[in-house]
């Protein structure tokens, strides 16, 4: 077996006395999609936020190319600058345009010079198809734009893994689908990515795996043929009853 | 790229302009209302100038606006015009060492170490529970007044070369009075200072946590992440909140009259005295006041106004 790219193992977390990842094992390989679903509060965003080390662990390892994450804020930023993530709220700069979003931080973390970081950041706002939008500030546009903007920036470090947390939760019907065509041609392209949703179309057509928490445990993992046709356990078949 | 939408409903109902907007937003009983608030101050007016025959007499006022040198025949300010140069000086120097003293510890309440926010939350709650008259007194008498003689910045001023010592003296005013200047201004801006800091953090606060997390989600430091995006962001929200203070901090800078700082309000309790002319000199002072102030937050209100569309 190759060396996954992610491996996580014995998970624990607590926020206070709530225990929100209890002793989670999941293992990633690289070009691999892996979407994680299961009702809200069941520590999927948690989970997904641990990897970057936006939350800290308690308890349990995770490993980046077979390399230990540890409590070291040199090696975090490290880690943080080779994933990408893509927030529920889009959190672009506000005060700053949209290239202006995609440049500052190629500019300042991957030490580019301004020309080599607009020509780059122009490059993946024309792949997530929003070009024209480059000099407007993101007030101005809508929400799938705002989220397309987002993933642009995150692609602009040139990761090795995407994480999206919920990256169409906060979204209009309407424009769910731009922001999904766009994941979907990024999976395309081989991107490895992690991602927290509850479009099961989305999942059914672009995962290689789909895992299902609930009260910070996995619960269970399976292709999505397997997964939606026949899941093992009574909690994952509720959960498919209610949202399907 | 425009995507081809079947069926737009715009064709159905074709647009049409919109009606013309209303002209003023005045009528006939805004008008009314106008009318009776003039004359009951008109009233008001006529019957206190009755109550206290007053009898103005602003030519004994003049002279300490601009007097003539006795030995060269030349103009030179007087105190009033000397005092509002102080009171400008200490609203400048005031504004810039109140505002340093907001960052740093607008920075500090919010740090997450413990020490910081301690300390910069004592100061604030100090100062900010203390009526500003008594914290003049207590900070002039108390504490200012050990430290500073030992600093003896008139001393060191007088052996700098003169051409220094002219620009420090436009800059800070004369050099007999650098010590007291001096103690005006540490005064007003540690006094400002505390207000300056609850806005700053109420501004850290108020710049949403995804954004820091966004910062950190790229690999940016924390450095980076505050001096790019959260400081700026936090910095514009503040600024209406800011250019009150500073406001006040203008109109507070009377306050350190009663420790003999010779700033406008000191200059006109000195010129009513020699004059007895308590209504001229007061009502000329307020005017001063109110001019400085006016142009001050018009000005801020522009800047506000260009910032806003620069959004």
């Amino acid at each position: 077996m190759s060396q996954a790219l992610i491996q996580i193992e014995g998970l624990n977390k607590w926020f206070g006395q709530h225990h929100v990842l209890r002793d989670i094992h999941l293992s990633v390989q690289a070009g691999q999609k892996v979407v994680i679903c299961g009702p809200s509060g069941s520590g999927k965003s948690t989970l997904i936020r641990c990897l970057n080390q936006l939350e800290l662990h308690q308890e349990g390892s995770i490993r980046f190319e077979g390399r230990l994450i540890e409590d070291d804020a040199a090696q975090r930023q490290q880690l943080r600058r080779q994933m990408g993530m893509v927030f529920q709220q889009f959190n672009l700069f506000g005060h700053l345009s949209v290239l202006q979003n995609c440049v500052l931080p190629q500019m300042r973390v991957l030490g580019l010079s301004q020309a080599q970081a607009r020509e780059r950041a122009m490059q993946l706002l024309e792949r997530v198809r929003i070009p024209e939008q480059a000099d407007k500030f993101p007030a101005q546009l809508s929400g799938g734009q705002q989220q397309r903007v987002a993933i642009a920036r995150s692609l602009c470090m040139q990761p090795k893994v995407m994480l999206f947390d919920e990256p169409t939760s906060a979204l209009d019907p309407e424009m769910i689908k731009e922001v999904l065509d766009v994941m979907t041609e990024l999976a395309e392209s081989g991107m490895t990515m992690l991602c927290v949703t509850h479009e099961m179309g989305f999942a059914r057509r672009v995962a290689d795996s789909v895992v299902f928490m609930d009260q910070g445990c996995l619960v269970e993992q399976a292709a999505p043929e397997e997964f939606f046709s026949k899941p093992r356990s009574a909690r994952t078949r509720y959960f498919l009853a209610k949202i399907l | 790229m425009r995507e081809n939408i079947p069926d737009q409903p715009g064709s159905l109902i074709a647009p049409r302009p919109a009606p013309p907007e209303r002209k003023l937003p005045w009528g006939r009983l805004d008008a009314f209302w106008l009318l009776l608030i003039a004359a009951l101050l008109a009233a008001g007016a006529l019957r206190a100038q009755g109550a206290f025959s007053y009898e103005w007499n602003w030519s004994s006022v003049w002279p300490y606006i601009i007097k003539t040198d006795p030995k060269t025949g030349q103009w030179a300010p007087n105190l009033l015009v000397q005092g509002l140069l102080t009171t400008l000086r200490l609203a400048l120097w005031g504004m810039a060492l109140a505002l340093a003293i907001g960052l740093l510890m607008g920075w500090m309440r919010n740090h997450p170490r413990l020490l910081l926010r301690l300390i910069s939350a004592s100061y604030v709650m100090t100062v900010r529970n203390i009526p500003p008259v008594v914290f003049v007194f207590v900070f002039v008498y108390f504490i200012a007044s050990q430290f500073m003689p030992s600093l003896a910045l008139d001393q060191r001023l007088s052996e700098l070369p003169a051409s220094a010592q002219e620009v420090l003296a436009v800059l800070f005013g004369p050099a007999a009075l650098i010590n007291n200047f001096f103690l005006g201004l540490v005064c007003l801006s540690v006094f400002s200072g505390a207000y300056v800091t609850e806005i700053v953090r109420a501004g850290l606060q108020a710049v949403p946590p995804g954004q820091a997390e966004a910062t950190r989600s790229l690999g940016m430091s924390e450095g980076d992440s505050l001096r790019f995006v959260v400081w700026p962001q936090a910095l514009r929200q503040v600024l209406p909140a800011l250019s009150g203070q500073f406001i006040q901090l203008i109109k507070d800078s009377s306050l350190v009259s009663l420790v003999s700082i010779q700033e406008l309000t000191f200059m006109a309790q000195d010129v009513q005295v020699s004059t007895q002319r308590v209504f001229e000199v007061f009502v000329l002072t307020a005017a001063v006041y109110f001019c400085i102030c006016f142009v001050l937050s018009q000005s801020l209100a522009y800047l506000e106004r260009r910032h806003a569309r620069a959004r």
